[in-house]
Protein backbone atom coordinates (compact mmCIF):
# COMPACT_ATOMS: atom_id res chain seq x y z
CA UNK A 1 0.00 0.00 0.00
CA UNK A 2 2.02 2.90 -1.39
CA UNK A 3 0.01 5.82 -0.71
CA UNK A 4 0.68 9.90 -0.81
CA UNK A 5 -1.58 11.86 1.36
CA UNK A 6 -0.80 14.96 1.38
CA UNK A 7 -0.50 17.34 -1.90
CA UNK A 8 2.95 18.45 -3.12
CA UNK A 9 3.55 21.98 -1.26
CA UNK A 10 0.28 21.32 1.36
CA UNK A 11 0.59 22.63 4.64
CA UNK A 12 1.73 19.63 7.37
CA UNK A 13 1.64 20.06 11.47
CA UNK A 14 3.86 17.73 13.68
CA UNK A 15 2.59 14.24 12.96
CA UNK A 16 0.97 14.63 10.06
CA UNK A 17 0.96 11.22 7.96
CA UNK A 18 2.07 12.42 4.58
CA UNK A 19 2.50 9.32 2.67
CA UNK A 20 2.64 5.56 3.54
CA UNK A 21 4.33 2.44 2.26
CA UNK A 22 7.54 2.58 -0.41
CA UNK A 23 8.39 6.37 0.22
CA UNK A 24 11.25 7.76 1.54
CA UNK A 25 11.60 9.71 4.50
CA UNK A 26 13.78 12.96 3.87
CA UNK A 27 14.67 15.56 6.07
CA UNK A 28 11.87 17.27 8.52
CA UNK A 29 9.86 13.86 8.25
CA UNK A 30 10.34 10.67 10.75
CA UNK A 31 9.00 7.06 9.68
CA UNK A 32 6.39 5.34 12.38
CA UNK A 33 4.60 2.05 11.16
CA UNK A 34 5.23 2.33 7.60
CA UNK A 35 3.92 5.75 7.80
CA UNK A 36 6.26 8.95 6.83
CA UNK A 37 5.09 11.98 9.46
CA UNK A 38 6.02 15.35 9.47
CA UNK A 39 8.25 16.59 12.25
CA UNK A 40 7.40 20.17 11.71
CA UNK A 41 4.76 23.12 10.89
CA UNK A 42 5.95 23.52 7.84
CA UNK A 43 5.54 22.49 3.91
CA UNK A 44 5.84 18.92 2.70
CA UNK A 45 7.42 18.73 -0.40
CA UNK A 46 7.84 15.15 -2.95
CA UNK A 47 11.43 14.64 -5.15
CA UNK A 48 10.69 11.39 -7.07
CA UNK A 49 10.19 9.24 -3.62
CA UNK A 50 11.77 11.08 -1.27
CA UNK A 51 9.51 13.08 1.29
CA UNK A 52 10.82 15.84 2.92
CA UNK A 53 9.38 18.76 5.45
CA UNK A 54 10.68 22.41 4.57
CA UNK A 55 9.47 24.21 8.17
CA UNK A 56 8.09 27.53 8.28
CA UNK A 57 9.81 28.61 11.29
CA UNK A 58 12.30 27.43 13.87
CA UNK A 59 15.81 28.02 14.84
CA UNK A 60 19.16 28.01 13.67
CA UNK A 61 21.26 24.24 14.30
CA UNK A 62 24.74 24.19 12.72
CA UNK A 63 24.80 22.19 9.71
CA UNK A 64 28.26 21.05 8.42
CA UNK A 65 28.98 23.22 4.93
CA UNK A 66 26.96 26.06 6.12
CA UNK A 67 28.35 29.37 5.86
CA UNK A 68 27.29 31.75 8.67
CA UNK A 69 28.02 35.09 9.64
CA UNK A 70 29.26 35.00 13.32
CA UNK A 71 30.08 37.56 16.32
CA UNK A 72 33.36 36.74 18.07
CA UNK A 73 32.23 36.38 21.92
CA UNK A 74 35.31 35.12 23.35
CA UNK A 75 39.32 34.63 22.99
CA UNK A 76 41.06 31.98 24.03
CA UNK A 77 44.96 30.80 23.97
CA UNK A 78 44.75 29.80 20.90
CA UNK A 79 41.41 30.28 19.37
CA UNK A 80 37.87 32.42 18.82
CA UNK A 81 34.80 31.34 20.20
CA UNK A 82 32.18 32.86 17.17
CA UNK A 83 28.02 33.09 18.60
CA UNK A 84 25.95 31.87 15.73
CA UNK A 85 22.58 32.84 17.02
CA UNK A 86 21.91 29.20 17.84
CA UNK A 87 22.23 27.34 21.29
CA UNK A 88 25.99 26.17 20.00
CA UNK A 89 28.83 28.22 19.97
CA UNK A 90 31.79 28.23 17.08
CA UNK A 91 35.30 27.37 17.69
CA UNK A 92 37.81 28.90 15.45
CA UNK A 93 41.22 27.41 16.48
CA UNK A 94 43.97 29.75 15.33
CA UNK A 95 44.73 27.45 12.04
CA UNK A 96 41.49 27.91 10.42
CA UNK A 97 40.96 31.25 11.51
CA UNK A 98 44.08 32.87 9.34
CA UNK A 99 46.19 32.07 5.97
CA UNK A 100 48.71 33.91 7.06
CA UNK A 101 51.37 32.82 10.42
CA UNK A 102 50.43 34.02 13.84
CA UNK A 103 53.43 34.91 16.06
CA UNK A 104 51.62 34.08 19.24
CA UNK A 105 54.36 35.28 21.31
CA UNK A 106 54.34 39.09 19.52
CA UNK A 107 50.77 39.36 18.55
CA UNK A 108 47.28 39.01 20.74
CA UNK A 109 44.52 37.06 18.98
CA UNK A 110 42.39 40.06 19.25
CA UNK A 111 44.21 41.88 16.74
CA UNK A 112 43.15 39.78 13.82
CA UNK A 113 39.59 39.32 15.61
CA UNK A 114 38.30 40.96 18.25
CA UNK A 115 35.36 40.29 20.85
CA UNK A 116 32.48 41.77 18.85
CA UNK A 117 33.67 41.52 15.39
CA UNK A 118 31.30 39.86 12.91
CA UNK A 119 32.78 37.32 10.57
CA UNK A 120 31.93 35.55 8.02
CA UNK A 121 32.72 31.70 7.93
CA UNK A 122 31.79 28.15 7.23
CA UNK A 123 31.12 25.64 9.81
CA UNK A 124 33.56 22.56 8.75
CA UNK A 125 32.38 19.93 11.42
CA UNK A 126 29.59 19.54 13.65
CA UNK A 127 30.34 16.55 15.88
CA UNK A 128 27.44 14.24 17.09
CA UNK A 129 27.54 16.80 20.87
CA UNK A 130 26.90 19.40 18.24
CA UNK A 131 30.69 21.11 18.81
CA UNK A 132 30.81 23.24 16.12
CA UNK A 133 34.55 24.05 14.29
CA UNK A 134 34.58 26.97 12.15
CA UNK A 135 36.83 27.76 9.90
CA UNK A 136 37.78 30.77 7.30
CA UNK A 137 39.85 29.39 4.93
CA UNK A 138 37.44 29.78 1.76
CA UNK A 139 38.46 32.67 -0.09
CA UNK A 140 34.68 34.27 0.59
CA UNK A 141 35.06 33.86 4.53
CA UNK A 142 36.09 37.29 5.53
CA UNK A 143 35.79 39.72 8.48
CA UNK A 144 32.72 41.77 8.16
CA UNK A 145 33.49 45.83 9.15
CA UNK A 146 31.44 49.00 8.38
CA UNK A 147 27.99 48.03 6.83
CA UNK A 148 24.88 47.02 8.92
CA UNK A 149 23.45 44.11 10.20
CA UNK A 150 19.66 42.42 10.18
CA UNK A 151 18.55 39.70 11.54
CA UNK A 152 15.83 37.60 10.13
CA UNK A 153 14.42 34.36 10.72
CA UNK A 154 16.58 31.12 9.43
CA UNK A 155 13.71 29.36 7.44
CA UNK A 156 13.42 32.37 5.43
CA UNK A 157 16.93 32.31 4.28
CA UNK A 158 16.18 30.48 0.81
CA UNK A 159 13.25 32.72 0.08
CA UNK A 160 15.64 36.11 0.40
CA UNK A 161 18.54 33.88 -1.82
CA UNK A 162 15.93 32.93 -4.21
CA UNK A 163 16.12 30.31 -7.20
CA UNK A 164 19.92 30.48 -8.41
CA UNK A 165 20.06 33.79 -6.09
CA UNK A 166 17.52 35.93 -8.05
CA UNK A 167 16.26 37.87 -4.83
CA UNK A 168 19.50 38.75 -3.62
CA UNK A 169 21.06 39.62 -7.42
CA UNK A 170 17.75 41.82 -7.16
CA UNK A 171 17.78 43.38 -4.20
CA UNK A 172 21.53 44.31 -4.79
CA UNK A 173 21.37 45.84 -8.57
CA UNK A 174 18.34 48.03 -7.35
CA UNK A 175 20.00 48.84 -4.29
CA UNK A 176 23.80 48.97 -5.14
CA UNK A 177 24.46 47.70 -1.76
CA UNK A 178 26.35 44.81 -1.00
CA UNK A 179 24.76 42.00 0.70
CA UNK A 180 26.21 38.92 2.12
CA UNK A 181 23.41 36.04 3.74
CA UNK A 182 24.77 33.35 6.55
CA UNK A 183 22.37 30.51 7.01
CA UNK A 184 21.47 31.53 10.35
CA UNK A 185 19.76 34.32 9.80
CA UNK A 186 22.07 37.29 9.98
CA UNK A 187 22.67 39.03 6.79
CA UNK A 188 25.09 41.63 6.23
CA UNK A 189 24.47 44.80 4.41
CA UNK A 190 27.08 47.13 3.41
CA UNK A 191 27.11 50.46 0.89
CA UNK A 192 24.57 51.77 -1.51
CA UNK A 193 21.18 52.85 -0.35
CA UNK A 194 21.22 50.39 3.18
CA UNK A 195 17.82 51.60 4.32
CA UNK A 196 16.53 50.49 1.53
CA UNK A 197 18.34 47.32 1.01
CA UNK A 198 17.72 46.74 4.34
CA UNK A 199 14.03 47.33 4.41
CA UNK A 200 14.22 44.53 1.12
CA UNK A 201 15.38 42.40 3.09
CA UNK A 202 12.88 42.90 6.21
CA UNK A 203 10.09 42.55 4.22
CA UNK A 204 11.23 39.31 3.14
CA UNK A 205 11.50 38.44 6.63
CA UNK A 206 8.03 39.45 7.03
CA UNK A 207 6.24 38.25 3.60
CA UNK A 208 8.44 35.11 2.86
CA UNK A 209 5.54 32.12 3.18
CA UNK A 210 3.31 35.09 0.80
CA UNK A 211 2.79 34.32 -2.86
CA UNK A 212 4.46 36.59 -5.44
CA UNK A 213 7.20 37.32 -3.18
CA UNK A 214 9.32 38.73 -5.83
CA UNK A 215 6.29 41.23 -7.14
CA UNK A 216 6.26 42.85 -3.71
CA UNK A 217 9.58 43.12 -3.33
CA UNK A 218 10.20 44.47 -6.62
CA UNK A 219 7.16 46.83 -5.92
CA UNK A 220 8.73 48.55 -2.58
CA UNK A 221 12.15 48.72 -3.88
CA UNK A 222 10.26 51.11 -7.21
CA UNK A 223 8.10 52.87 -4.50
CA UNK A 224 10.53 54.21 -2.08
CA UNK A 225 12.94 55.59 -5.20
CA UNK B 1 -25.63 25.76 55.80
CA UNK B 2 -26.86 26.70 51.91
CA UNK B 3 -27.65 23.55 50.63
CA UNK B 4 -25.71 22.82 47.39
CA UNK B 5 -26.91 23.51 43.86
CA UNK B 6 -28.05 20.97 41.89
CA UNK B 7 -25.18 20.27 39.15
CA UNK B 8 -27.05 18.20 37.00
CA UNK B 9 -30.74 18.26 35.89
CA UNK B 10 -32.34 16.64 33.59
CA UNK B 11 -29.11 15.52 32.15
CA UNK B 12 -28.21 19.04 31.68
CA UNK B 13 -25.22 20.74 33.59
CA UNK B 14 -25.50 23.90 35.26
CA UNK B 15 -24.19 26.16 32.19
CA UNK B 16 -26.70 23.99 30.06
CA UNK B 17 -23.90 21.64 28.71
CA UNK B 18 -25.26 18.19 28.14
CA UNK B 19 -22.83 15.13 29.77
CA UNK B 20 -20.19 14.93 26.97
CA UNK B 21 -20.18 18.25 25.91
CA UNK B 22 -16.62 20.81 25.86
CA UNK B 23 -16.68 24.64 26.72
CA UNK B 24 -16.29 26.68 23.98
CA UNK B 25 -12.88 26.62 22.61
CA UNK B 26 -10.45 29.44 20.93
CA UNK B 27 -7.47 28.76 20.04
CA UNK B 28 -4.51 31.48 18.54
CA UNK B 29 -1.32 30.98 17.60
CA UNK B 30 1.76 33.65 17.25
CA UNK B 31 0.40 35.89 20.14
CA UNK B 32 3.57 36.83 21.89
CA UNK B 33 6.12 38.86 19.30
CA UNK B 34 9.12 38.32 20.65
CA UNK B 35 8.85 35.14 21.91
CA UNK B 36 10.35 32.10 19.40
CA UNK B 37 6.43 30.33 19.61
CA UNK B 38 3.57 31.32 21.19
CA UNK B 39 0.29 30.17 21.91
CA UNK B 40 -3.43 31.05 23.31
CA UNK B 41 -6.16 29.31 24.42
CA UNK B 42 -9.57 29.26 25.62
CA UNK B 43 -11.94 26.83 27.00
CA UNK B 44 -14.96 28.40 28.51
CA UNK B 45 -13.51 30.94 31.59
CA UNK B 46 -10.44 29.20 31.89
CA UNK B 47 -7.70 30.72 29.22
CA UNK B 48 -4.03 30.49 29.30
CA UNK B 49 -1.04 31.88 27.16
CA UNK B 50 1.91 29.98 26.23
CA UNK B 51 5.77 31.09 25.22
CA UNK B 52 8.37 29.19 24.27
CA UNK B 53 12.12 30.06 23.86
CA UNK B 54 14.52 27.94 22.20
CA UNK B 55 16.51 25.67 21.64
CA UNK B 56 19.13 27.87 23.24
CA UNK B 57 21.91 27.02 25.74
CA UNK B 58 20.80 25.61 28.64
CA UNK B 59 22.36 27.37 32.28
CA UNK B 60 23.17 26.67 34.92
CA UNK B 61 25.81 23.88 33.18
CA UNK B 62 25.11 21.22 35.11
CA UNK B 63 21.59 20.17 34.04
CA UNK B 64 22.63 20.17 30.57
CA UNK B 65 22.80 16.52 28.82
CA UNK B 66 25.49 15.33 26.55
CA UNK B 67 22.99 13.10 24.59
CA UNK B 68 19.86 15.03 24.43
CA UNK B 69 18.37 18.46 25.00
CA UNK B 70 15.57 18.93 28.22
CA UNK B 71 12.18 21.02 28.02
CA UNK B 72 11.75 22.89 30.72
CA UNK B 73 8.34 24.10 31.73
CA UNK B 74 6.72 26.67 33.78
CA UNK B 75 3.20 26.87 34.91
CA UNK B 76 1.99 30.18 36.46
CA UNK B 77 -1.57 31.50 37.76
CA UNK B 78 -1.99 35.24 37.04
CA UNK B 79 -2.12 36.77 40.32
CA UNK B 80 -5.55 38.16 38.94
CA UNK B 81 -6.34 34.93 37.21
CA UNK B 82 -8.97 33.49 40.64
CA UNK B 83 -11.44 35.04 42.58
CA UNK B 84 -9.26 36.18 45.86
CA UNK B 85 -5.96 37.48 44.57
CA UNK B 86 -3.11 34.51 44.55
CA UNK B 87 -0.07 35.12 46.54
CA UNK B 88 2.46 35.68 43.19
CA UNK B 89 4.97 33.10 42.50
CA UNK B 90 5.35 29.36 42.75
CA UNK B 91 4.01 27.71 44.64
CA UNK B 92 4.17 23.52 45.52
CA UNK B 93 0.92 23.11 43.11
CA UNK B 94 2.65 25.26 40.20
CA UNK B 95 5.81 23.87 40.59
CA UNK B 96 4.32 20.19 40.45
CA UNK B 97 1.99 21.19 37.57
CA UNK B 98 5.46 22.70 35.64
CA UNK B 99 6.89 19.29 36.19
CA UNK B 100 3.74 17.09 35.10
CA UNK B 101 3.52 19.17 31.81
CA UNK B 102 7.58 18.81 31.10
CA UNK B 103 6.91 15.06 31.29
CA UNK B 104 3.68 15.40 29.23
CA UNK B 105 5.58 17.40 26.63
CA UNK B 106 8.75 16.25 26.16
CA UNK B 107 7.45 12.98 25.21
CA UNK B 108 6.85 14.27 21.90
CA UNK B 109 9.63 16.92 21.07
CA UNK B 110 12.86 14.80 19.03
CA UNK B 111 15.06 16.27 21.79
CA UNK B 112 18.01 14.17 21.32
CA UNK B 113 18.10 16.82 18.16
CA UNK B 114 19.18 19.54 20.66
CA UNK B 115 22.10 18.20 22.89
CA UNK B 116 22.85 20.35 25.87
CA UNK B 117 20.39 22.51 24.97
CA UNK B 118 16.72 23.03 26.70
CA UNK B 119 13.52 24.41 25.17
CA UNK B 120 11.85 26.78 27.39
CA UNK B 121 7.79 26.46 27.72
CA UNK B 122 6.33 29.31 29.92
CA UNK B 123 2.49 28.81 30.93
CA UNK B 124 0.67 31.52 32.30
CA UNK B 125 -2.94 31.49 33.00
CA UNK B 126 -4.52 34.45 32.84
CA UNK B 127 -8.34 33.43 34.01
CA UNK B 128 -8.85 30.66 35.84
CA UNK B 129 -12.43 28.43 36.08
CA UNK B 130 -11.22 25.18 36.77
CA UNK B 131 -8.97 22.72 33.70
CA UNK B 132 -6.24 25.24 34.03
CA UNK B 133 -3.47 22.81 33.87
CA UNK B 134 -4.83 20.73 30.33
CA UNK B 135 -5.74 24.60 29.03
CA UNK B 136 -1.81 25.56 30.23
CA UNK B 137 -0.64 22.46 27.96
CA UNK B 138 -2.96 22.82 24.78
CA UNK B 139 -1.69 26.83 25.11
CA UNK B 140 2.16 25.00 25.26
CA UNK B 141 1.59 22.81 22.52
CA UNK B 142 0.34 25.39 20.22
CA UNK B 143 3.61 27.84 20.83
CA UNK B 144 6.29 24.33 20.54
CA UNK B 145 4.65 23.79 17.09
CA UNK B 146 4.94 27.26 16.38
CA UNK B 147 8.60 27.63 17.42
CA UNK B 148 9.22 25.45 14.91
CA UNK B 149 10.43 22.70 17.38
CA UNK B 150 10.54 18.90 15.35
CA UNK B 151 7.93 16.88 17.44
CA UNK B 152 6.05 13.59 16.84
CA UNK B 153 2.64 15.07 17.67
CA UNK B 154 1.09 18.04 18.74
CA UNK B 155 -0.36 17.37 22.48
CA UNK B 156 -4.04 18.06 23.50
CA UNK B 157 -5.18 18.11 26.50
CA UNK B 158 -8.36 17.73 28.61
CA UNK B 159 -10.65 16.60 31.52
CA UNK B 160 -13.25 14.57 32.75
CA UNK B 161 -14.90 13.88 35.90
CA UNK B 162 -17.58 12.65 37.89
CA UNK B 163 -20.43 15.19 39.23
CA UNK B 164 -23.56 13.43 40.86
CA UNK B 165 -22.07 9.98 40.41
CA UNK B 166 -22.46 10.57 36.44
CA UNK B 167 -18.89 10.77 34.73
CA UNK B 168 -19.18 14.30 33.08
CA UNK B 169 -16.46 16.00 29.99
CA UNK B 170 -14.38 19.16 31.21
CA UNK B 171 -15.74 20.16 34.56
CA UNK B 172 -16.02 24.03 35.17
CA UNK B 173 -15.67 26.09 38.59
CA UNK B 174 -18.26 25.24 40.22
CA UNK B 175 -18.68 21.50 38.97
CA UNK B 176 -14.74 21.03 40.27
CA UNK B 177 -15.52 22.63 43.72
CA UNK B 178 -18.86 20.06 44.39
CA UNK B 179 -17.99 17.45 42.41
CA UNK B 180 -16.40 13.83 42.99
CA UNK B 181 -13.50 13.08 40.82
CA UNK B 182 -11.37 15.52 38.75
CA UNK B 183 -9.29 13.60 35.76
CA UNK B 184 -7.22 15.53 33.35
CA UNK B 185 -5.50 13.66 30.35
CA UNK B 186 -3.20 14.89 27.78
CA UNK B 187 -2.41 13.20 24.92
CA UNK B 188 -1.23 12.65 21.47
CA UNK B 189 -4.72 12.44 19.51
CA UNK B 190 -3.54 11.20 15.99
CA UNK B 191 -1.69 8.07 17.81
CA UNK B 192 -3.46 7.79 20.73
CA UNK B 193 -0.51 8.02 23.08
CA UNK B 194 -1.52 9.52 27.06
CA UNK B 195 1.02 11.41 28.13
CA UNK B 196 -0.19 12.56 31.34
CA UNK B 197 -3.15 11.15 33.38
CA UNK B 198 -3.88 12.49 37.09
CA UNK B 199 -6.84 11.53 38.75
CA UNK B 200 -8.11 13.76 42.28
CA UNK B 201 -11.12 11.71 43.79
CA UNK B 202 -12.62 8.50 44.46
CA UNK B 203 -14.09 6.28 41.82
CA UNK B 204 -14.29 2.75 40.74
CA UNK B 205 -12.96 0.93 37.68
CA UNK B 206 -16.08 1.10 35.64
CA UNK B 207 -16.58 5.03 35.67
CA UNK B 208 -12.94 5.71 35.39
CA UNK B 209 -13.24 3.76 31.67
CA UNK B 210 -16.22 5.81 31.04
CA UNK B 211 -14.57 9.23 32.23
CA UNK B 212 -11.33 8.22 30.18
CA UNK B 213 -13.55 7.54 27.16
CA UNK B 214 -14.82 10.64 27.15
CA UNK B 215 -12.12 12.52 28.07
CA UNK B 216 -10.23 10.61 25.28
CA UNK B 217 -13.01 12.18 22.49
CA UNK B 218 -12.69 15.80 24.14
CA UNK B 219 -8.66 15.56 22.94
CA UNK B 220 -9.63 14.88 19.56
CA UNK B 221 -11.84 17.85 19.76
CA UNK B 222 -9.35 19.82 21.32
CA UNK B 223 -6.77 18.39 18.88
CA UNK B 224 -9.11 20.04 16.35
CA UNK B 225 -8.93 23.43 17.88
CA UNK B 226 -5.45 23.47 18.08
CA UNK B 227 -5.02 22.40 14.18
CA UNK B 228 -7.13 25.78 13.12
CA UNK B 229 -5.18 27.90 14.86
CA UNK B 230 -1.54 26.70 13.19
CA UNK B 231 -3.37 26.32 9.84
CA UNK B 232 -4.18 29.97 10.55
CA UNK B 233 -0.72 30.95 10.97
CA UNK B 234 1.52 32.22 7.96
Amino acid sequence: MDEKLVEDKAKVLPGDVIAEGDYLSGQGTYKEDEKIKSKFLGVARTEKSRIRVIPLCGGYIPQEGDKVIGRISGIGPSHWWVELDSPYDGYLSISEGSDEFIDLDNTELSEVYDIGNMIYTEVIKVTKEKDVKLSMQDRICKKLSGGRIVRINPSKVPRLIGKGGSMVEMIKDKTGSRITIGQNGIVWVSGGDEDLAVGAVKTVDEKGHEKGLTEKVEKMLKESR
Amino acid sequence: MKKDKKLLKNGKRIDGRGIGDLREMEAEAGVLERADGSGYFRMGDTEAIAAVFGPRELHPKHKQKPQRGILQCRYNLAPFSVEDRKRPGPSRRAKEIGKVAEGALSSTVFLEEFPTATIDVYMEVITADAGTRCVALNAGAIALADAGIPMKGIISACAAGKIEDTPVLDLKGEEDQGGQVDLPIAMNADTGEVTLLQMDGMTNIEEMDEMLELAIKGCEKVAKKQREALMKTF
